[in-house]
């Protein structure tokens, strides 16, 4: 285990208007590790943005620790400030939703805008620019103005500026809600080769599980300013434990709309006395497959397939099926503890009367 | 051509072109207090209006005292009609700076009148850039004349237009400070001719100051399209 490029530690922010706080986060620990994509994800208004917000102290906390590659932006009340402040952002690159690139200034210009006190000589910063835009593949739109381009584009853009400064950590803050399907997979496939290339360390934003599933190996789930579960993406998305994360992957899966719309088919609004509506799920290569034909061989329940997804996570499968078991009433319970003797997990959807 | 003005506008010639009355030193009066005062306004209302937008509770520098006070010196200054800014800053103009009256006397009043109006324009330009431009700047690391950097570069286009606006309203307030003796096409327009009854002097002096305003208008628009790349 490497040691955490990011610790924070007992961060709490709050707000206080005129009558009412507002704990938008509440004592939150968080680690991670160097070449992480961290994915935090929660609703609008669950705190996840200002929680990562205080990594470059965009967002001053109220409270708690924050260390980034060594600096210790806060310990409490005593914060990074000034020259030291604007110099550990150097080591912290950021994108937004909404690009903020800058209007009045060409492609290249925008990315020169990070570079104007680095290390790099004033004559080589026009080079050092347009290598970067090489890097992200927009070398050919070097002159043009922001309104001209994208919005993949105008994201490429912002990612060169970020990473001008050659930053340890990237922050993304819902860096591909603005986009489209197709773009989003383009920005995160981006995201994601810049991380094996470069090594760096990125931290993701977002109310899309679809984005976590894309391309973070972990995970951190946020509700009412607190993180409720965390863990490598593998692990939670084969095992979420809170209703909330099991909601967000639900959609990401396509799984829970699944559910409806065959809880509403004729199949199961029938289902008889000796069948029974479960969803399998399972973990890793110990496929479904064989152990249903295993528990029909030996105990003659039959598995009616409604619906299936495998996600592919970390090289991992995640499998889930949504099946009809139909058998004698204590084969079925003998073949619910066989599949789990194989690690699938069983969750009775609907019994049949 | 001069004969025609000789026999038409027999007034108009007699001012002649030169002299304490002549038109082109009217026009060159009116010109000169523009600019003066406009610089001298427009920079005072540029750091006003800039302030006022940093220091308010969504900016960068936030700083309540600040913001506060500026806020109400503005807006003491903008209650204040000219024609009584005029008589009020007149002394001081005399007894300070030693400017007689004439163009010179006039600046002062000008300045202090374009000033407010200056900043709550400059104030509403700024107030268009988005707070997410100011935290990327904050964000890649830009520090404090970075950050005012992106707002005014960002804004020019907009703080031409309001630019254009304001030495449009100062034209015209040059010609309410000449009908008090201190030159200019104002003076032309109102003293010698509409108090002598010479209509074809307040005409011409009307055309004069419309050609002026325009020829502003016409500068202001083609830059503000030219540099705006939203």
């Amino acid at each position: 285990m490497s040691e955490p490029i990011i610790k924070i530690k007992d961060l709490s922010v709050v707000y206080k208007q005129k009558k009412q706080t507002i704990v938008a986060v509440d004592d939150v620990d968080l680690e991670v590790e160097a070449g992480d994509i961290y994915g935090i994800v929660g609703y609008s208004g669950a705190g996840k943005s200002t929680l990562v917000r205080t990594i470059n102290l965009l967002q001053v906390p109220t409270a708690g620790f924050i260390e980034v590659d060594g600096h210790v932006l806060s310990d409490n009340k005593q914060l990074y400030k000034g020259r030291l402040l604007r110099q550990a952002r150097h080591d912290i690159g950021m994108i937004f939703q909404h690009f903020n690139l800058l209007a009045e200034s060409t492609v290249v210009k925008n990315v020169e805008f990070a570079l104007r006190h680095s290390d790099v000589n004033k004559n080589d910063r026009n080079k050092r620019a347009l290598e970067l835009l090489e890097l992200v593949g927009l070398s050919d739109r070097a002159n043009n103005y922001p309104s001209q381009l994208s919005g993949g584009q105008k994201q490429r853009v912002a990612i060169a500026r970020a990473l001008a400064n050659d930053p340890k950590v990237l922050i993304s803050d819902e860096a591909t809600s603005a986009l489209d399907p197709k773009t989003t997979r383009q920005i995160l496939d981006l995201l994601k080769e810049l991380n094996q290339k470069l090594g760096i360390t990125i931290v993701i934003i977002t109310h899309e599980m679809q984005v976590v599933k894309e391309i973070a190996n972990k995970v951190a789930v946020v509700q009412d300013g607190k993180i409720i579960e965390r863990g490598s993406t593998v692990e939670i998305f084969s095992n979420p434990k809170e209703p909330l994360t099991k909601e967000f992957i639900g959609v990401a899966t396509g799984i829970n709309e699944a559910i409806e719309t065959i809880k509403n088919s004729k199949t199961v609004q029938n289902l008889s006395k000796n069948q029974i509506l479960v969803e399998l799920a399972y973990k890793g290569q110990s496929t479904g497959e064989p152990v249903i034909n295993n528990v029909y061989d030996k105990y003659k329940v039959s598995a009616n397939i409604l619906f299936g997804n495998v996600e592919i996570l970390n090289e991992t499968p995640i499998g889930s099926l949504i099946v009809v078991l139909d058998g004698t009433a204590p084969n079925i319970k003998k073949a619910i503890k066989e599949f789990q003797e194989n690690k699938v997990t069983v969750n009775v959807l609907k019994e049949g009367e | 051509m001069l004969n025609l003005i000789k026999e038409y506008l027999p007034n108009v010639y007699n001012f002649g072109w030169t002299g304490d009355y002549g038109w082109g030193t009217a026009i060159w009066q009116t010109i000169y207090m523009t600019f003066w005062s406009g610089l001298i306004g427009g920079i005072m209302g540029l750091v006003a209006g800039v302030t006022l937008v940093i220091t308010d509770e969504n900016g960068f520098a936030k700083n309540k005292p600040v913001f506060f006070i500026l806020d109400k010196i503005v807006s003491l200054f903008r209650a204040i009609p000219f024609i009584i800014m005029l008589v009020i800053a007149l002394p001081i103009s005399r007894n300070v700076f030693h400017a007689g009256i004439g163009p010179n006397g006039a600046l002062l009043p000008l300045a202090l009148s374009l000033f407010p109006f200056y900043a709550r324009q400059v104030q509403a330009a700024l107030a268009e850039i988005s707070p997410g431009l100011i935290e990327a700047g904050l964000a890649a690391g830009g520090n404090f004349w970075d950050l005012i950097g992106i707002y005014l570069k960002e804004s020019r286009s907009e703080l031409i237009r309001v630019s254009t606006v304001s030495i449009i309203s100062l034209i015209g307030l040059t010609a309410m400070a000449g009908a008090i003796g201190s030159g200019g096409i104002g003076n032309m327009a109102v003293v010698l001719g509409y108090q002598r009854y010479y209509w074809d002097v307040m005409w011409l002096g009307t055309f004069i100051i419309l050609l002026m305003i325009f020829i502003v208008q016409f500068i202001g628009d083609t830059l503000a399209k030219r540099l705006n790349h939203q």
